[in-house]
């Protein structure tokens, strides 16, 4: 058995291992063995805390963690790629919800005895805790929703949803101070009738609408930043919960995932050009009444088509190849074929690359992964910064289902919605090849003059079965 | 619908209407196609080839012209009797496509509108995007280039590019071609890629760009005025006389100093303007050669001969007017390929049947005679091929950037209000808070300095091992499940059990995620 002071050593020890699980995601060559202190960590972490006093009840205990283990090992092992964003949604959505249940747990405690100044931090911290743990909860189950299609990826916008957010807001801080003081009742433990559980429950309800309105409200192309924000709450969930529990080693693991979510959050901000807030107060919603009078009636001309065996022969032909893939490569997965493309064209001693732009796909490097997955070496996948200049050197630019982060609109037109975002210049390359399923807009629902321009060529269809077409042409 | 192809009967033309390989196409879109023996013979396409391809070959031209209900043709048709009249041969109700040239035929457009014929001519085909698939002057224009470079080299007398043998030094010969439109290009590509300095110059300041595009050198005019030559439809129009002077003078300083001219400018309905005078051609080196793609037109220079290359002191002078028929199998695969696209925008439902709809703007400028009325000129087309860089500039600077604008006094203020209000917590707090806080602020800045080194690449991991360490909440709910009260062991389980998934699933998946990664 250890002591509390052989715990707590355990628990520093734990906390630098995590630290240093992330510092060695900075590197490709190091994120394996960063991943592997991270799981060192968590195994010190969870047996010292097992062996420490205070857990007897080592049967339930086990069965738990053999159950839960085991779910997730399978998700962990059945997941497609592609379908990454979908299990790190349900996966905020578990720290939520399990930051709620310890949060309650915490509450109803019989061993709990705070009295004063210490009793109200302590109630206001476990009120927070419930708070940001539903809310993260609820909002990220509809993200998976929306993420895995079960729920429309159209923003929804309620009628004066701004009052709904505030009022709710206002409600819970009446509950928070109504809670203060409220003590569980004698007796509350085992019926769970007590004044301040029912404000409790109430609040919790109250969040959990929260979570869903919020992220209902929000579009599609907005689903990186969403990703991102819920990452950030449920790790000031679990800090909150550490605070709640006088645990240093949550707060620490709290803040270091709140402020990673923060910083992706951030990143994701800055790649669309978008307010942080703006993309929380939903949608593009208040954009778009200027996308009519902006940039859409000017004359648009007439895209002009390809086919697959054109491609392939413009591609043999030319020196330089980037690929710039989108959503719709994950869509169609196409990961496979393209990363095909690239051995037959690298063969052919054709310089090929990747362009990635930071919001391409549903979560930050979500198009890495994909590549990754399918075999493509990340030395030829570079970052929007590295590869716009090398643009214009490059004969043939491949677009497979990216949209809005290749439209010239968002430099040259003020009036778009899309204005100032920073986009990938394809069209300075000297041919675009834009492969698509038709002619519709993208999660912006902006008009693409790229798709117009004199070296814009449009290759229609599904982008598995267009690369196919090029590589059985090459 | 029949399609035919007869043999061109032009003196000296090589090229055909319709290859095998286009063939293919064409009968996809649900027509049947014949030749006449021989047509392809010139361009190295025997009739062989067109059998293979499903094409009928038929004997002669009486009986193409008598079958075929749409007649595919390079050059216009002949009216001059002593070579054979093919616009008798046109049965009516036939659709004919080809070079028609309507404003300098006039004779020729009056004879096919009496035979009640329908013409479409590739020459009149819009220069706009969508057309870019059929523009067959733009298609032949690009061969006439690279071959232009390919005659100079042939009269020329020493190398293109610049070598250093053990037989001495060799400089590389310095080409000027004026004109920077699809053919200038097109030579520009050529003579530099066969090692040559190229320096080029045109009256529209937009081609600067690509020429330079191209690897030349662009030559700058020095002149005050600011002088647009761009008219309409993407080619060049006439320019005022202090900018001709001022051009002039820098070919004639040109002159001096490079070894070939090529000169390729044109414009339309005018005869070709007069760039290169007699004395500057005297003031060449020994040995230079001037190409002249103008040479039907007039010339460029006033010493050349139409199809002719001739010698004025040292200086040869090539006029030939053929030089995509002297590319016969290349020039006939483009055009064909255009005819092509053509073929496929007359027949949209791909039936077989022809559908000359006056609607279609790219039709509608093609069709230059309709069931024997003449629809020539059309209206002008509503979209310039190459949009005045003008209209989009000023635009492109107002570009707003939104950037974080807070300046030195905003982060002061918040900064003083992050200290009050921790100072406002501190003064209430009891010190064990307070350790915890400190514990809190501490990792927030760790974390924020570790997650700014991640590259962009492993955003992905990094959530997912976020996700899997965030379930350390685990260890809160493993002190609460040994509690007296069964709700909360409830309570505990539950949250033990998701965060498990949670820990596992998230470690799990970066490793495999991080497996994938390879160099």
């Amino acid at each position: 058995m250890m002591n509390s002071g052989m715990v707590t050593a355990a628990y520093i020890i734990a906390a630098v291992l995590f630290i240093l699980s992330l510092a060695g995601l900075s590197k490709q060559e190091t994120a394996r063995r960063g991943n592997q202190a991270g799981i060192a960590g968590m195994a010190i972490a969870v047996l010292a805390t097992i062996i420490g006093d205070g857990v007897q009840s080592y049967g339930v205990l086990l069965v738990m963690v053999g159950i839960g283990g085991a779910i997730g090992a399978y998700l962990a092992r059945r997941v497609e790629m592609t379908e990454m964003p979908e299990l790190v949604a349900i996966l905020h959505s578990f720290v939520g919800l399990a930051a709620v249940l310890v949060g309650f747990a915490s509450y109803l405690t019989p061993e709990a005895h705070h009295v004063g100044t210490e009793r109200t931090i302590h109630d206001v911290e476990i009120y927070l805790g419930i708070l940001i743990g539903a809310l993260t909860f609820t909002g990220s189950v509809i993200a998976f929703g929306k993420l895995s299609g079960k729920v429309g990826s159209k923003p929804l916008i309620l009628p004066g949803r701004h009052m709904i957010n505030l009022g709710i807001g206002v409600v819970c801080l009446v509950l928070l101070f109504l809670f203060i003081g409220q003590a569980p009742e004698a007796g509350a433990v085992e019926t769970g009738k007590g004044w301040g559980t029912f404000i409790l429950v109430v609040m919790t309800l109250l969040a959990f609408a929260f979570g869903v309105h919020m992220v209902m409200a929000i579009g599609g192309a907005d689903m990186p930043v969403v990703i991102s924000m819920l990452n950030s709450y449920s790790g000031w969930a679990a800090a909150a919960t550490g605070f709640m529990l006088s645990n240093d080693l949550l707060i620490v693991v709290g803040a270091l995932v709140g402020s990673s979510g923060a910083i992706l959050s951030y990143i994701m901000c800055r790649a669309m050009n978008r307010k942080f807030f703006s993309v929380i107060m939903g949608g593009w919603g208040d954009a778009s009444p200027s996308s009519g009078d902006g940039g859409s009636d000017e004359p648009q001309g007439e895209a002009v088509a390809i086919t697959a065996d054109e491609v392939a022969a413009l591609c043999k032909d030319s020196e330089s190849v980037v690929i710039v893939p989108g959503y719709g490569m994950a869509v169609a997965h196409a990961q496979h074929p393209v990363s095909e493309l690239t051995t037959q064209l690298k063969k052919a001693g054709i310089n090929v690359r990747f362009a990635i732009h930071p919001v391409a796909g549903r979560m930050p490097g979500h198009m890495n992964v994909l590549l990754a997955e399918a075999n493509v070496p990340y030395d030829l996948v570079l970052e929007m910064d590295e590869i716009n200049e090398d643009l214009s050197d490059t004969d043939v630019v491949i677009v497979i289902g990216a949209n809005d982060i290749v439209n010239p609109s968002a430099l040259d037109n003020p009036n778009s919605p899309i204005a100032g975002m920073p986009v990938l210049e394809v069209w300075n390359a000297k041919t675009v090849i834009v492969s698509k399923r038709s002619m519709a807009t993208g999660y912006a629902g902006v008009e693409n003059p790229l798709f117009f321009k004199e070296n814009t060529r449009m290759l229609f269809g599904d982008a598995k079965e267009s690369v196919n077409g090029i590589l059985t042409n090459l | 619908m029949l399609i035919g192809v007869p043999k061109e009967t032009f003196a000296g033309e090589k090229r055909v209407a319709m290859t095998p390989e286009t063939a293919a196409h064409v009968i996809k879109l649900g027509h049947t196609l014949c030749v006449e023996s021989g047509a392809g013979e010139a361009a190295n396409i025997s009739d062989d080839l067109y059998r293979a391809a499903d094409v009928e070959v038929l004997p002669d031209a009486a009986s193409v012209y008598s079958q075929a209900d749409v007649i595919l043709k390079v050059r216009a048709p002949q009216i001059d009797a002593s070579v054979g009249n093919e616009v008798e041969f046109l049965k009516p109700g036939t659709a004919l496509i080809g070079f028609i040239w309507p404003a300098q035929n006039e004779e020729l457009m009056n004879a096919l509108a009496a035979r009640d014929v329908t013409v479409l001519a590739m020459d009149s085909v819009p220069r706009m995007s969508r057309a870019q698939k059929m523009d067959a002057l733009s298609s032949m224009a690009n061969i006439g280039g690279y071959r232009a470079v390919v005659e100079a080299a042939n009269q020329f007398g020493r190398f293109f590019t610049g070598q250093i043998t053990a037989a001495g030094k060799v400089p590389p010969a310095k080409v000027l071609v004026i004109g920077a439109g699809v053919a200038g290009l097109a030579a520009i590509g050529a003579a530099k890629g066969m090692g040559a300095i190229v320096r080029a110059f045109d009256t529209r300041p937009e081609a600067a760009e690509q020429v330079e595009s191209m690897g030349a050198e662009f030559l700058m005019l020095e002149f005050e005025e600011e002088e647009d030559g761009a008219g309409e439809g993407g080619y060049a129009k006439v320019m005022s006389k202090e900018f001709i002077d001022a051009e002039m003078a820098l070919f004639r300083e040109q002159a001096k100093e490079v070894d070939i001219i090529i000169t390729t400018a044109l414009i339309p309905g005018r005869p070709a303007p007069e760039l290169i005078t007699t004395d500057m051609v005297e003031s060449m080196k020994p040995g230079s050669v001037i190409v002249d793609l103008a040479a039907e037109r007039g010339g460029n220079c006033k010493l050349t001969q139409a199809d002719k290359v001739i010698k004025h002191g040292d200086v040869t002078l090539i006029g030939y007017t053929d030089l995509p028929s002297r590319m016969a199998a290349q020039s006939s695969q483009l055009y064909s390929t255009n005819l092509r696209h053509l073929l496929a925008d007359l027949t949209p439902e791909k039936d077989g049947q022809l559908n000359v709809n006056m609607e279609d703007e790219v039709i509608r400028g093609a069709t230059v005679i309709n069931q024997g009325e003449i629809t020539w000129p059309p209206p002008p087309p509503k979209l310039s091929a190459a949009p005045k860089p003008a209209a989009s500039t000023p635009v492109a600077v107002a570009a707003p950037v939104e950037v974080e604008t807070g300046g030195m006094g905003g982060t002061l203020i918040a900064a003083g209000v992050a200290a009050i209000a921790l100072l406002a917590v501190g003064s209430v707090a009891p010190p064990d808070f307070m350790s915890h806080f400190t514990v809190f602020v501490l990792a927030c800045f760790i974390g924020y300095q570790v997650i700014w080194s991640v590259t962009p690449a492993l955003h992905t991991p990094l959530m997912s091992v976020t996700n899997a360490i965030s379930g350390i909440i685990v260890v809160g709910a493993l002190l609460q499940i040994s509690s007296s009260s069964g709700f909360v062991v409830f309570l505990a389980a539950v949250a033990t059990l998701i965060a498990s998934i949670n820990i596992a699933g998230g470690f799990l998946v970066t490793q495999r995620m991080l497996k994938m990664f390879r160099k």
